[in-house]
């Protein structure tokens, strides 16, 4: 069936309004942005290759695609070069992203080898080396630069990720001192951006079973909390050969964390509680 | 925006006796499908999904390469303990210290050095990041900055282990 309107209502569109609405399938908005304003700067063009594949053609390999960028007329992170290329260039590339300041994980990546947030991640702004922007490193691709993220926020939810306590305080809240709270540090930051996880060798071989640096570090999370009471259970569900034990203290998590967080400790000190049970 | 120039220009077009089909057809077709097709659709796109590459693009960076290389000096010690030892259970006529040591006198001085470095250093490397692994295990250098001075220190120690025991 091809896309029409009754002819009533399309009486009422005016011929300018017909090409706007045209444009709501496209997702150009050159008509709404402001030009450019020269910044009397000389033009600095950087390459950036960026990991193409569109589910739409299953047959033709992913492949990097390369587009040049003028870093004096974007802003200074990888995103506001994504984001510019989409506007400007090529309106069918495609990524996550949403808040722009490193605290959805949306635009999660992996930029010049290294897994960060493309918000975070300022631009090389040596013209003469290209960038190279790939998605979140052995993961299934949705499309681009966008990952299915479907089994690690799964993972995320066996390590049952809420406080657990049937015997709440008779009146008011759970009570903690600040030496308990303190523990929390470092942990409850987290925003699931899946940096590390997708960086850690061991998560790439065996992702089906072990939980991966992101979810190891909120189970301790849990752990750690003075208010949770259940502790056991919890420890009890990673007492087995996949679920932890892949963790070969590798720091590949810690060393990408665009949070700055310490994930290979997390696990450590769930495996020194484990190994003193 | 759109709405307000439209209620504001639709009596003149009525007026007129706009031709709607002199405007160009927008081409996208369209077609009813029940909710329940979605999570086939879905498991059709699965299928076809590509895995993004990894090792090969990653950085490399003394994190995951020194991992990789305890993993492989470990591999490849057990192997030369292993084999040997088999070695010696099928054929112990062929395999003993003694004619270990003389297959070794009988070769020049360059072979028995190369040949002493190249067992040497996996021998250091392994033993002193198991070492480095003992200290992780029991709580220490578990920061960023712990892993990388203990990932230097091995490997400085490594190389001047492997030197003296080269030229023991």
């Amino acid at each position: 069936m091809s896309f029409s309107l009754p002819s009533k209502a399309l009486s009422t569109i005016t011929p300018n309004l017909r090409r706007q609405s045209t444009r709501l399938f496209s997702s150009t908005q050159k008509a709404c942005q402001a030009e450019p304003v020269s910044t009397g700067k000389p033009e600095l063009v950087k390459e950036f290759k960026i990991y193409r594949w569109n589910p739409d053609e299953p047959t033709k390999k992913p492949h990097l695609q390369s587009y040049h960028v003028d870093l004096n007329q974007c802003g200074p992170m990888v995103l506001d070069a994504l984001i510019k290329i989409k506007n400007e260039v090529d309106p069918t590339l495609t990524f996550r992203r949403s808040c722009r300041e490193g605290i959805c994980g949306s635009c999660a990546m992996n930029i010049d080898g290294q897994n960060t947030l493309a918000c975070l991640c300022r631009i090389d702004r040596n013209a003469g080396k290209n960038s190279k922007i790939y998605p979140l490193p052995h993961m299934y691709i949705v499309k681009d630069l966008v990952p299915d993220m479907t089994l690690f926020y799964k993972q995320y939810k066996s390590i049952q990720p809420w406080l657990q306590n049937d015997n709440p305080p008779e009146k008011g809240e759970f009570l903690q001192s600040p030496e308990d709270r303190k523990k929390l540090d470092g942990m409850y930051e987290c925003i699931l951006c899946a940096c590390c996880s997708t960086s850690c060798p061991s998560y790439w071989w065996n992702q089906d079973e072990y939980l991966g640096p992101a979810t190891l570090m909120q189970a301790y999370r849990w752990i750690a909390d003075s208010r949770d009471a259940n502790k056991e259970q919890r420890k009890e569900k990673l007492q087995n050969e996949m679920s932890m034990y892949r963790c070969h203290t590798i720091f590949n998590c810690s060393r990408t964390c665009p949070k700055g967080l310490n994930p290979a400790e997390a696990i450590a000190k769930i495996k020194l509680e484990l190994a003193a049970d | 925006m759109i709405s307000v120039s439209a209620l504001g220009i639709r009596s003149s077009v009525r007026r007129a006796g706009f031709v709607v089909r002199s405007l160009p057809k927008r081409n996208i077709q369209i077609q009813s499908l029940p909710p329940s097709a979605s999570s086939e659709i879905l498991n059709k796109q699965r299928l076809n999904r590509p895995s993004s590459p990894h090792y090969t693009i990653y950085q490399p960076q003394l994190t995951w390469l020194g991992s990789i290389a305890n993993r492989v000096t470990g591999a490849g010690l057990a192997t030369l303990l292993y084999g040997f030892s088999i070695a010696y259970l099928i054929a112990p006529g062929t395999f003993d210290s003694a004619h270990v040591i003389q297959l070794v006198a009988g070769l020049p001085e360059s072979v028995k050095y190369a040949g002493k470095a190249i067992l040497a250093a996996p021998f250091a490397f392994h033993s002193l990041n198991g070492l480095r692994h003992l200290g992780w295990d029991m709580g220490k250098f578990l920061s960023l900055k712990g892993a990388y001075v203990t990932g230097y220190t091995v490997l400085g120690a490594t190389a001047i282990s492997t030197v003296i025991l080269t030229f023991m």
